[in-house]
């Protein structure tokens, strides 16, 4: 031991160097992929403030003089608003739906041992092999016969389907962890098995229930397929269904578009910020176990 | 805890019904549709493998194979690849960690659709911000969404799109590596880049592993960039288009759903292949 420690401080001056070389350069690698993730946005919002022509030919340029045209069109020609609220009932109920749904799911099958529990578990599994590509065609055909086709339900309850198993999982990954004790304290109390969810089993899994509201509501707002098939009716259409729709036919208008994109985006954005650490724990805990 | 045992079902009946009825029949009844020929809801006509057939002779569904292949291969090399090389960096610095996490993860956050837009407006022959930067430079314009780029033009989005979901993914990863491993490297006087070929990497394999696999299946459903971008035109017809315009625009429905089995046969296919291959590889610790 004692000729390393003595030979110690060479070896760190000669690895220090060339140590902060190298740092250097990743510093500057992540500050250029940094960019590539913020300028874009940054553009969109800038060009968003200024009318058609100026995003074509000055595209560079800082709105110095923000102009309010596009936001009035974008709210009063092409309705936004209301895709607006239509993506937050949608996703809203899909995301309780799931919560619920998945929450008592999770529920048994982290607490309760039964004969074919193995072989749910395998199913769940395999069941997000299934891309919505598989299922599109008897959902519509479904969705038609029941006339719930271009109605909120039209989305929420194939969405709801398709987004129970993820959550199912990471729930019922997080329940494995809590303590037996707690239950049984719980159940000497007198609380049956549906008191014992929710006052005992929902509160202490609050984290792994908001990251996946998280993802839930994100994947349901952002979900153009099934958008574009069940309700690509203009009263019910949520914002990405709208948003196509202004590519194809708004698409020479270039402020409007940047402006439809920055509406969209904003929101998502600042609720990111405020809830960021959230959805990476709720990453790491559902993306890699499920 | 007696009386109990009929909660078992009570709660898991909602979850059942959903899948069953959203999910698990409609898979079942999309392969039963795949060996009829229909018109509209009503009329079908039983045809055995007579779909299947033609699969295997529509030209059109081997050049979306081969495109939804080739973004694939894009996803995989720098998806993946610029992901591992940022979340090797972050391990590595100590300043500024959470920041640079936040802002990779912007575009995971935006929908899709959003994100077509934007390129759309990139890639503007007039007007659009490239061929902007490239007239500044005194270069000639480029026409981005040309039967010869198209198909790149669509791989861009996509690749950038979610490059921070698995960059966190490999982050947290690497944080799990016990620090023991490292500085018993150092006493060794492995560093740097040896460090991470022969150290982090390895130790991660598993997580790579895992990575691919979702980089796979999700190229499979690629649907919203091109769909937005270009519809499909100028040769970036993927699996995810060609369907939807077979069961959802042409209303085929039994075509339309056999190219979805075939989708999905296809994803699993590649997704154990690929778990096949990285395999023998695997350390564990």
């Amino acid at each position: 031991m004692q000729p390393a420690i003595s030979k110690e401080p060479i070896r760190q001056v000669k690895t220090k160097s060339r140590f902060s070389l190298g740092t250097t350069f990743m510093y500057i690698i992540l500050t250029a992929w940094a960019l590539t993730t913020i300028y874009p946005l940054f553009w969109i919002v800038n060009n968003s403030f200024k009318v058609s022509r100026d995003v074509m030919n000055k595209s560079f340029s800082l709105a110095v003089d923000p102009v309010m045209i596009n936001y009035t069109t974008a709210f009063d020609r092409i309705n936004i608003g209301r895709s607006y609220i239509n993506s937050l009932i949608m996703s809203g109920g899909t995301v309780l739906f799931v919560l619920l749904f998945g929450g008592l799911a999770a529920y048994v099958l982290s607490r309760f041992t039964f004969k074919g529990k193995r072989f749910f578990f395998s199913l769940l599994y395999a069941t997000l092999l299934v891309p919505a590509f598989a299922t599109v065609v008897p959902v519509y055909e479904f969705l038609i016969k029941t006339s719930l086709v271009n109605t909120y339900w039209g989305l929420i309850l194939p969405q709801t389907a398709g987004n129970l198993t993820f959550a199912t999982l990471v729930i019922a990954g997080y329940m494995a962890t809590i303590a037996k004790e707690l239950e049984e304290a719980a159940f000497m109390d007198g609380c049956n098995r549906w008191q014992m969810f929710t006052k005992i089993f929902v509160p202490v899994s609050r984290p792994a229930f908001a990251s996946v509201s998280i993802f839930v509501f994100l994947w349901s707002y952002n979900d153009l397929f099934s958008a574009l098939i069940f309700v690509n009716k203009e009263t019910v259409r949520p914002i990405v269904a709208l948003l196509s729709e202004i590519s194809s036919q708004y698409g020479t208008d270039f402020g409007l578009m940047a402006t439809a994109v920055a509406l969209t985006v904003m929101p998502i954005l600042l609720i990111y910020l405020f809830i960021s650490k959230f959805i990476e724990k709720g990453l790491t805990e559902g993306a890699v176990k499920g | 805890m007696k009386g109990d045992r009929k909660y078992i079902w009570i709660f898991l009946l909602p979850m059942a019904a959903f899948l069953s009825i959203f999910l698990y029949y409609p898979f079942f009844k999309s392969l039963y549709l795949s060996f009829y020929r229909t018109k509209g809801f009503y009329d079908k006509k039983f045809i055995g493998w007579d779909n299947y057939d033609r699969l295997i002779s529509d030209k059109l569904l081997g050049a979306a194979t081969l495109h939804t292949l080739e973004i694939m291969l894009y996803v995989i090399i720098f998806q993946v690849g610029i992901a591992l090389v940022l979340a090797v960096m972050v391990d590595n610095i100590s300043k500024f960690k959470s920041f640079y996490r936040a802002v990779f993860f912007f575009p995971v956050v935006i929908s899709g659709t959003a994100i077509s837009l934007l390129f759309i407006l990139f890639y503007n022959f007039n007007f659009g911000l490239l061929n902007n930067l490239l007239t500044s430079m005194g270069l000639e314009k480029v026409l981005w969404l040309s039967e010869s780029n198209a198909l790149k033009a669509v791989a861009v989005p996509t690749v950038w799109h979610y490059v921070g979901f698995y960059f966190v993914l490999f982050v947290t990863a690497m944080s799990k590596i016990p620090e023991d491993y490292y500085d018993a490297a150092k006493l060794e006087g492995i560093t740097g880049f040896k460090k991470m070929t022969r150290l982090t990497i390895p130790l991660i394999l598993s997580d790579i592993k895992v990575v691919i696999t979702l980089a796979i299946t999700g190229t499979m459903k690629v649907f919203d960039f091109v769909w937005v971008v270009t519809r499909g035109q100028n040769g970036t017809e993927v699996l995810g288009t060609y369907m939807y315009k077979k069961a959802m625009v042409d209303q085929n429905f039994g075509y339309g759903s056999t190219i979805a089995i075939y989708m999905v046969v296809f994803g699993v296919v590649l997704a154990l292949l690929a778990n096949r291959l990285l395999k023998s590889e695997e350390i564990t610790y």
